[in-house]
Order: C-alpha cells, then structure tokens, then sequence
C-alpha cells in the first residue's frame, strides 16, 4: 500500500475539519426539540456543528441585544424578532415564519373524550395557561377562553405558567387537571403521548406565528445561512410537522 | 419612579410572605440548631447536610420537587388532602412552605454558630444551679445565642424576599396569592418592560442592601458572642 | 441520719490506641469539713468530681450522699436535681447577668430563698460593692469570690470545688484563701475540693484524698495521710505534715505568737488573730532537723521532744525519712543517710527536733 491514498485522505479530512463551522442558535423553549432534530439531520449532511441555547424568548432576545454571539435567533413570538429587527441588529430581510403553533387543551387524565364543552362540564380546580402577557400560547388561550365564554367563569382557577414548558409542568405534576399547552409538547413520533387532549381548531385563536432571524453576526458565516436554508426546505418543514406545528405555505 | 398598582401588590405579598416565613423559620430553626449543636448522634451529619441541601441546589431543582411533593400524588399532596387543607401549590401557604425550606439554612446555620460558640460551660453552670433544661434554655441559650437570632432573623427575611426559583415552579403568579416582587420582576424583563423592571428591580436592591447594612452595622456594634467572661481570659 | 459520702465510681476512657485514661474510685468521706482531692495534673481528680455532681457520666458509679442517692446502677439523678454546688476552676459567671444577677439565679432556684443568708454571704465574701458590676468588670478574684457565693447561696448540701484558685495569681489567691478557710466555720457544707497545690491542702484539708493515674492512692484524716512516709515520693520536696493547734500566746515585742498543740508549744510568726483561735501550722521535712541532746545555743528556737518511730528510705538515695511522734502529733524529718549512720539513730530512741520559726507556714 502506497503512502498517496492515506496523505489525501489526511488531507482531505484536514480540509474538510477547516471548512467545518459553528453555528450558534438560540430558539424559544418550545422549539427547542424539533430544533435538536433538525440540527442532528443539518450536521449529518453537512459536518458543521451546531450548538443550541434554548430559553425563554424575552431572556435570549435580552441577551441578543446585549450582543451575545448568536447567529440565529429562533422567537416564540413575532415581536422580538421584529424589535431586534427595527434595532439593526438583524441581517435585512432576513426574518420569516418558521413554525405556526398549535394549542391544545391537555390532560395527564386518558380516556377523556375532550370537546370545546369540556371546561364547562368537568370539575377541575386549577387551569393552567401561559402567562398572556409572556407567550402568545397564553393570549391565544385567552381567546379562546373568551370566545367559549369562560372567562369569568374560569379565572379564579388560572394558575399561569412563565413561559409554555412551565404551563405544561403544572399539568403534568398532576398540580393543575386541565392546561392550555403546545400541541408540540405532547407529541411523540405524531401521537399524543399520555392523557387526553382537545386540538383548539385553529379559527378560534390569532395564529401563533413564531419567527426567526438571521442575526448580523451571521453575515460572515455562510453555514448559519444554510442552516436557515435546510429549515425551510421539504426535509425541515417534515420534521417541525412531526412536533405538531404547521409550515407557512 | 414608576410603580403600578399591581407593583405595589407585590411588594405588600412579598414582606407579608417574608414575615410570615422568617417568624416560621425561627420557630423551627431554634430547636433544629439546638439540637445540631448539642447532639452527638449519628444522624447529625446526614441532617445537617440536608439542611443545607438549598444553598447548592439550584431553586429549579427544589421547586421542581416541591411541585410533585406537594402536588395531588405527591406525600406532602396527599397529607395536605387527607387534613382537608387540599394542595398547597399555587397558594400563599404552599409558598410558604417552600420558602420555609429553602431559607432554612439561612436561620439554622447562624443560630447553631452561636449555640456552639457559647460552649457548654454556661449550661453546666446553670444546672449545677439547679436551671432545668427548658429554664437554661430560655434563661441562657437564649440571651447568650442573641446575635445569632438576629442575624437569622434578617438573612432569612432577606433571602425570602430575594426568591424567585422556588415560587416560579410552584407559585403560578396569581395575583395577591403568590405573584411576588421577583416574579413580577422577571415578567417585567420578559414583555420587555424595561422601565417597570427597573423601578422594582431597583427597589429590592436597594432594601436588600439596607438590611443587611442594618445587620452589619449591628454586628460591629455589640460584639459577636459574649463568651462566658473568666474562660477565655 | 447517715453522715457520710459514697462515692465509687468506675470510668473507662481508654481508646483502642491505648490514649485516653480510665478512673477507679471507691471512697467513704465524711460529710462534713474539708476533703480535699489531691494529685498531679491529668490524674483524673477534676473528672471524679464532675462524675459527682453528675456533669460527666461514669457508666458504673455510686454516689450517695448522706442518704440521698444522686446516682447508682439504676438511677441517674440529672445535674439540676442534685442538691449541689459548683466552684469551676475559671469563674463561670454567666456574662449576660451582673454579679448580683448570678447570686440571684442561684438564690431563686435554692427552693427556699433565705434573706438572711443573701446578707450573711455577701457580707463574708465582701461582695456589696460589686453586685451591678458585669463579670467583665470583675477582677479574676472578685469572679471567684462571686462564683462562690453563688454556690452557696444555691443552700447545697455537697460543695464541689473544682480548683477554684488554679487561675488566679498568688496575690489573688492569698486573697480567696481567708474566704475558703472561713467557709468551714461559717456554713456547715461539706466540702470536696480539688486541686494539685500542696498549700491549699495543708491549709484547707480535714481528710484528704491522694490520687494517681485514676486511681486512689490514699485516702483519711489529713494528719494521718500526710505523716505517712511510704507516700515521701508522691510529695518529693514539698513532704510536709500540717499541726492543728491554738493560739496561747503573743510576744508583741518579736512579733511571735505561740500556738500550743497535743505535743508541745511551736513560737511563729504573728498572724494577728485573736488568742484562743485555732490555726493549722504546715511543717516541711526539709525543715526539720534533730539532735540528741538538747541544744540550747542554737538560733532554732523551736525544740520538741519526740521518739523516733520509723526510718524509710526514699527515692533519694542520700536521704531517710524518719518519721517522729511529738505527744499525739507526728512530725516528718528528712535527714541524709550519712546522719543517721555517724549519729547511729535507733528506733525508739528519743531525741530532740528542731524547727526553724521561718520555716513554719500556716
């Protein structure tokens, strides 16, 4: 064996380990498992390496501002992303709707037929719903609560979450019976994992529209834009279905 | 400065939650100190780290099995229940509770400092002067080991007012129930309300460093522990 | 009513590595005057006390004092419920109270306050001066004269002393000497007093108590123990015998005084008590020295006739213990080996001891 193939294949690895990035993502906590899987199925195919900071929006867009070295900025919501845009802190244009959620009225408890009747039939002490004025799941909650006329009736039993993944803890503890969750949060492989739920059709509540952007920093870092890519192509949108939210058209 | 209305609810929550813990937590940071200090049992270690546990544990990690110990299947839930109490998360009481746990080296620790420091002369005196335990205890424990109780007092009061883990996993922030002054805080930060933040955030800076000024400056004044006079002379 | 003090008391401290120590005690003492416990540092004698008053623990003990048992194989009498008091070694007032507020917590917990002892105990510690003062504004002999009569003013019926004077300085402590000796005549408690000072044992002792290693080494009438001449190498230099005798007479003019005992007449130096007042001489072997025949131009003007009873050797090679008996009284003298053999003592024999006036302490 001649030492020629063995030199190109050192080579070629040194080559391909230089032309290996790292991208650096913050996404809202409850993106934060799609984005584990969308990074994996990203770093398979192209040998860049992708590092994730899950948080609360408000914490990373604070963060952001405070100039963080994040090149990709997942929001739960739409306004972050906007106000760091209107700031200068974005690279133009580069804002868009990755994943539109889907609420869900969730109970650890199986077997329960759940309708939009449920929460005026069933007896239940605690409601647990995410903070409104924190995450749009919360306001979005309240809509609907609104539309179904159960406000007043309901509101001495909100116990209020600081962001989705709280509100889902309550629930799940078994500390609140009922709670207005992310659909994603209770999907494994497309199937509800535990309890019963009742999927709020999407009319009776503003879409939950969760943006991101390619923050400036990424200017210099062609990965972070095809990582952006990858997200909006056929194989991104599949898996982000997968965890239950809709793909923008 | 600009304080709202539901602002000021919380600060109204969060010193009568203070209050309420601290004068709990003397209550039974006294006897558990005096026991840690006297005691030779095996079962000190492993009690004394346990009361510890909350200065290295991160608040999540408490509040998270605070939420399944006091929830409906927890064995705090189901004692709670079975009194006719029902479940303590989401209410003042259940924040009670936890900050009752998560404060409680802040009390223990300084009293049994000062329990241990006074050595056990001043209780062999007073029972050659025929002082019983429950007469040394309130006619010599307790004066020696004062300073010890004050700066308890005022640590337990002051870590209470500054906890913010614990009552986010298990507060729910309710309004005149369990939304304290952090958590109000931290909502301000998240709805980017900068301004609102900082005027409370401000607050509690301030009040916090007025308290333990007070603690310190008191500290300096008396001295630490009066030893027994004659031993140490 | 019995008057005696049971004391016996086993205690193994003893670690696997062979530190620690261990105590065997087993005691008869009178319940009355002064027992003083007496032996080198670390010999155990501060443990047997605290075993007494119940504040160390010996797993196998008996103590009864006159007929209250205070503990035995099945009970265990707590420190608070033994009619006891206290003397520790550095004053232990409780710093938070006043001189007066120690007397105080003593006396409201002595089950029956007495005015007049409050009166008769600060008057004869001299304390009336100091009763607003803080511990911390006491002298070390002022503490120790407050710890004192917080003791006493407790009503207990067994005084423990646990070395009361070890901390004070020589000044202080010819200060607190007068108080204790004052004590036996005054209160009639018995005392048991700890301590490895040999004068606080010739001036305060009734019976006396010798230990060692934890253990017992003799124990009876201070006299009787001390003439001993077996014990010549528990006390080395400082062998003594203490003689308890009257006060007869006063040379104003030398500034003497002659106290009479069971044996004969010794001149010392004025004390100024009255006439009458009995006092305890303390005479050293070293200090005495004998002749056969009666020598009246010698400056030693103290002369007894005495037999001699007993010639022992001690660790000393050079020198003998001869032990003299003087009437009743037994009279140690410590003479080289060479004397004895130039002068041929025999036992029996009488001759005469000389002991020097300034040689005699009290």
């Amino acid at each position: 064996m001649s030492l020629r193939p063995i030199l190109t294949m050192l080579l070629l690895s040194i080559a391909s380990a230089s032309q290996a990035e790292q991208v650096y993502v913050a996404v809202a906590a409850n993106f934060s498992a799609p984005m584990k899987q969308l990074a994996e199925l990203f770093e398979q195919q192209t040998g860049h390496q992708v590092h994730i900071s899950a948080g609360a929006s408000g914490k990373l867009f604070a963060q952001i501002q405070q100039g963080a070295p994040f090149q990709l900025f997942f929001s739960a919501d739409q306004t972050k992303p906007a106000t760091l845009e209107s700031l200068g802190l974005t690279v133009p244009d580069s804002r868009f709707t990755y994943a539109i959620g889907t609420l869900a009225l969730w109970t650890p408890t199986p077997g329960l037929e759940m309708t939009a009747a449920t929460l005026k039939t069933a007896e239940f002490n605690h409601l647990a719903l995410a903070n409104p004025k924190l995450a749009p799941y919360g306001s979005a909650a309240i809509v609907v609560l609104d539309q179904l006329n159960l406000v007043r009736q309901t509101q001495r039993k909100w116990v209020m979450g600081e962001n989705i993944s709280q509100t889902y803890q309550f629930v799940s503890t078994g500390n609140a019976e009922f709670g207005f969750v992310s659909l994603s949060q209770i999907l494994f492989n497309g199937k509800v994992k535990e309890g019963s739920v009742w999927v709020v059709p999407q009319h009776m509540y503003p879409e939950i529209r969760q943006d991101a952007v390619l923050l400036k920093s990424a200017a210099q870092h062609p990965a972070a834009n095809d990582f952006l890519a990858f997200i909006r192509s056929a194989d991104g949108a599949g898996v982000i279905q997968q965890y239950g939210y809709i793909t923008p058209e | 400065m600009i304080l709202s209305e539901a602002d000021i609810s919380t600060l109204w929550l969060t010193l009568r939650l203070a209050s309420v813990v601290t004068l709990i937590l003397l209550l039974i940071g006294t006897p558990l100190a005096w026991w840690l200090s006297q005691t030779s049992s095996r079962l000190k270690a492993p009690i004394s780290a346990l009361v510890s546990l909350p200065l290295v544990l991160p608040p999540t990690v408490i509040g998270f099995y605070l939420l399944l110990a006091m929830g409906p299947n927890g064995w705090l839930g189901q004692l709670t229940q079975s009194i006719g109490l029902g479940t303590l998360p989401f209410t003042f009481w259940g924040l009670v509770v936890a900050s009752v746990f998560y404060s409680l080296p802040f009390v223990v620790q300084p009293i049994q400092n000062a329990m241990e420091a006074m050595g056990s002369r001043p209780l062999e005196v007073a029972a050659t002067l025929r002082a019983g335990p429950v007469d040394r205890f309130f006619t010599v424990t307790l004066p020696l080991a004062r300073p010890g109780f004050l700066t308890a007092a005022v640590l337990g009061f002051a870590h209470t007012l500054g906890e913010f883990g614990v009552v986010l996993m298990i507060g729910g922030n309710i309004p005149n129930e369990t939304r304290v002054v952090s958590v109000q805080i931290y909502d301000h930060v998240e709805s980017l309300n900068y301004a609102q933040a900082h005027s409370l955030a401000g607050l509690m800076v301030a009040t916090s460093f007025v308290i333990l000024l007070t603690l310190y400056l008191l500290q300096a004044r008396g001295k630490a522990v009066p030893s027994l006079v004659g031993s140490k002379r | 009513m019995n008057n005696q003090i049971r004391v016996s008391c086993q205690l193994d401290r003893r670690t696997m590595a062979g530190s620690g120590f261990s105590l065997s005690a087993d005691l008869t003492l009178p319940a009355e005057g002064i027992t003083v416990i007496f032996g080198p540092s670390g010999c155990g004698k501060t443990t047997l006390l605290r075993c007494i008053a119940g504040l160390d623990l010996a797993e196998d003990a008996e103590i009864v004092v006159q007929d209250t048992i205070w503990q035995d194989h099945k009970r265990f009498l707590p420190v608070h419920q033994r009619k006891l008091g206290y003397v520790f070694q550095e004053a232990s007032l409780l710093p938070h109270l006043t001189a007066g507020g120690n007397l105080r917590y003593a006396a409201k917990r002595s089950g029956k306050p007495q005015p007049e002892l409050w009166d008769q105990v600060v008057n004869l510690l001299s304390l009336g001066t100091l009763l607003e003062r803080k511990p911390d504004q006491l002298s070390g002999g002022e503490r120790q004269r407050v710890a004192l009569a917080r003791a006493l003013l407790s009503q207990p019926s067994l005084l423990l002393m646990d070395e009361p004077l070890a901390s004070l300085d020589l000044p202080r402590k010819q200060e607190i000497l007068p108080y204790l000796e004052q004590l036996r005549s005054a209160f009639k408690i018995p005392v048991i007093y700890v301590t490895h000072a040999m004068d606080e044992v010739t001036r305060l002792a009734d019976y006396l108590v010798l230990m060692d290693q934890g253990e017992i080494q003799a124990a009876g009438p201070v006299e009787e123990v001390l003439s001993q001449p077996s014990l010549a190498a528990f006390f080395g230099d400082e062998t003594s015998v203490v003689i308890s005798g009257c006060i007869a007479q006063r040379d104003p003019q030398w500034g003497l005084m002659k106290v009479t005992f069971a044996g004969g007449d010794i001149w010392i130096k004025d004390t100024h008590q009255a006439l009458g007042d009995s006092v305890r001489l303390r005479v050293l072997a070293r200090d005495v020295s004998l002749s056969r025949s009666e020598d009246v131009d010698s400056t030693i003007q103290n002369r007894l006739r005495v037999s001699l009873v007993e010639i022992s050797d001690t660790p000393d090679a050079s020198t003998a213990m001869l032990r003299l008996k003087c009437g009743d009284v037994q009279i140690l003298a410590r003479v080289t080996q060479r004397a004895i053999s130039s002068l041929d003592l025999k036992l029996g024999e009488q001759l005469w001891a000389q002991i020097k006036t300034a040689a005699v302490t009290y």
